[in-house]
């Protein structure tokens, strides 16, 4: 178990030395990040782990990618899709070009979500889905537009709680034990890395979404990143959090409206 | 008694319990001496839907505020937290919750050791850990981490739980201070409400 001296020493060498600041990620979950990688990697002692994080500039690749959480699902939380679909898509219909940045997208598996619901709703041709995190190798594999086959029983379950109607098996083909969702669904994805602690705004969107991302951040980040969200956003567009996060106690509180039940705000100032 | 020697102010008490467990707490709740004066965290392995169904249950069986707990909040005595669907539950030394919703541990989201672990760290010998009926190997690193710090571990009485392998791991792999039946628990809890 790492001590709370030890961890400050270790985020420090990561600033230092390759630039990624954790300093500002949430205390509890961060330590136990750490401290599973410790255990996953068997390093006997911190002096160890610390001196292949100093000198090991390749490992820091997977350490980083360790310490950030890479959880995720298609259509994680169905009601949420559902309230895109019957809420959110038909107001951005009448754009001639719609803007998507998924933040945080991690493998990718809500931005074929997300590609799925513009497809169904007759938008994906006029969409551009920028999808963007902070390790290069998520993406790499968020890319190749590719998931296990165990888990597509769940999604389509997910999928049709969504209000999904058509045969979900059709966005996919199976292979081995993978399933590679149809090209036509990523041809409007662009993959790039963003770090949200650093990287400024790159765009204006008509849709954020960033779930599940700033749970792992300390308040002072989250207000960082909710005001880059903000700066990138255009009167009338959505930004949308995961379950348990909120705009609350943020000083985009009263730019914005909340839409019934599900995390979905509007920008109306 | 030893029992209030060991027991004084600004107590906070973990909750885990998988199934089997809700029924205990349906009859524990009732008899809870209110305002509760101390910090009360339950973790409950449930369906991961989204829905606050739960939440509404219990509090059908106190006055005590029952919540689910929202990312960044105050640890506040007074207030029954509930862990949400598909988090873990975890405490800042700061005295506030963070959510996370990383890997399962022992196949579950919440996990009770990660919220037991973490509750350990910030409270350590003011932390009373319960473990409840359950079908699981979940809470047993989490009693054995609230040990280390010197907190107190109590379990169901495996014989009145409904699934006793969850209170019987924790007994035969830790040493568990108390192991007590549905009013005993009651009346332990009580006992800490100074």
């Amino acid at each position: 178990m790492i001590e709370d001296e030890q961890m400050d020493l270790l985020l420090t060498d990561l600033f230092e030395r390759y630039g990624y600041d954790f300093t500002h990620y949430a205390r509890a979950s961060l330590k136990r990040r750490i401290n599973r990688v410790w255990s996953l990697d068997k390093f006997p002692s911190f002096a160890e782990l610390r001196y292949r994080i100093r000198n090991d500039s390749e490992y820091i690749k997977r350490f980083v990618e360790e310490l950030t959480v890479n959880v995720t699902e298609m259509f994680r939380d169905p009601f949420f899709y559902r309230a895109l679909r019957t809420d959110v898509l038909p107001t951005l219909a009448a754009k001639p070009f719609i803007r998507i940045w998924h933040a945080g997208c991690s493998t990718g598996e809500e931005v074929f979500s997300m590609a799925i619901l513009l497809k169904e709703a007759g938008l994906l041709h006029k969409s551009l889905l920028y999808a963007t995190d902070i390790n290069p190798d998520v993406l790499a594999s968020a890319r190749k537009g590719i998931v296990a086959l165990s888990q597509m029983k769940q999604y389509s379950e997910n999928y049709v709680l969504s209000g999904g109607v058509a045969d979900f098996s059709m966005y996919y083909t199976a292979q081995y034990s993978y399933a590679k969702f149809l090209d036509e669904l990523a041809e409007r994805m662009v993959f790039s890395t963003h770090n949200l602690v650093s990287d400024r705004s790159f765009n204006e969107f008509d849709l954020i979404l960033c779930r599940n991302v700033l749970i792992y951040f300390d308040k002072a980040l989250q207000q960082r990143v909710l005001s880059l969200f903000d700066e990138s956003l255009g009167l009338l567009s959505y930004l949308a959090l995961g379950a348990k996060e909120t705009l609350r106690f943020s000083t985009l509180e009263t730019k914005y409206r909340p839409l019934n039940g599900e995390k979905i705000w509007r920008k109306i100032v | 008694m030893a029992e209030n020697s060991i027991i004084t102010a600004k107590k906070a008490v973990v909750i885990g319990g998988s199934t089997g467990s809700i029924d205990v707490l349906l009859q524990v709740l009732p008899v809870l001496s209110v305002p509760l004066t101390y910090i009360c965290i339950i973790v409950l392995h449930r369906r991961n839907t989204a829905d606050s169904t739960l939440a509404h249950l219990l509090s059908l069986k106190t006055t005590i505020p029952v919540r689910e707990v929202e990312d960044k909040e105050p640890v506040r005595p007074g207030i029954i937290y509930l862990a949400p669907a598909d988090y873990h539950v975890l405490i800042e030394r700061d005295r506030t919750f963070a959510l996370d919703d990383s890997e399962k541990v022992n196949y579950s989201r919440p996990s009770i050791d990660v919220t037991f672990e973490s509750a350990a760290e910030v409270f350590g010998p003011s932390l009373i850990g319960v473990l409840l009926s359950g079908a699981n190997a979940d809470g047993t690193a989490g009693l054995k981490a609230i040990k280390k710090k010197g907190g107190l571990l109590v379990t169901q009485l495996p014989a009145t739980a409904q699934a006793a392998m969850m209170p019987q791991q924790a007994i035969l792999n830790t040493q568990v201070d108390y192991i007590l039946d549905i009013q005993g628990i009651s009346s332990l809890l009580n006992n800490l409400n100074l």
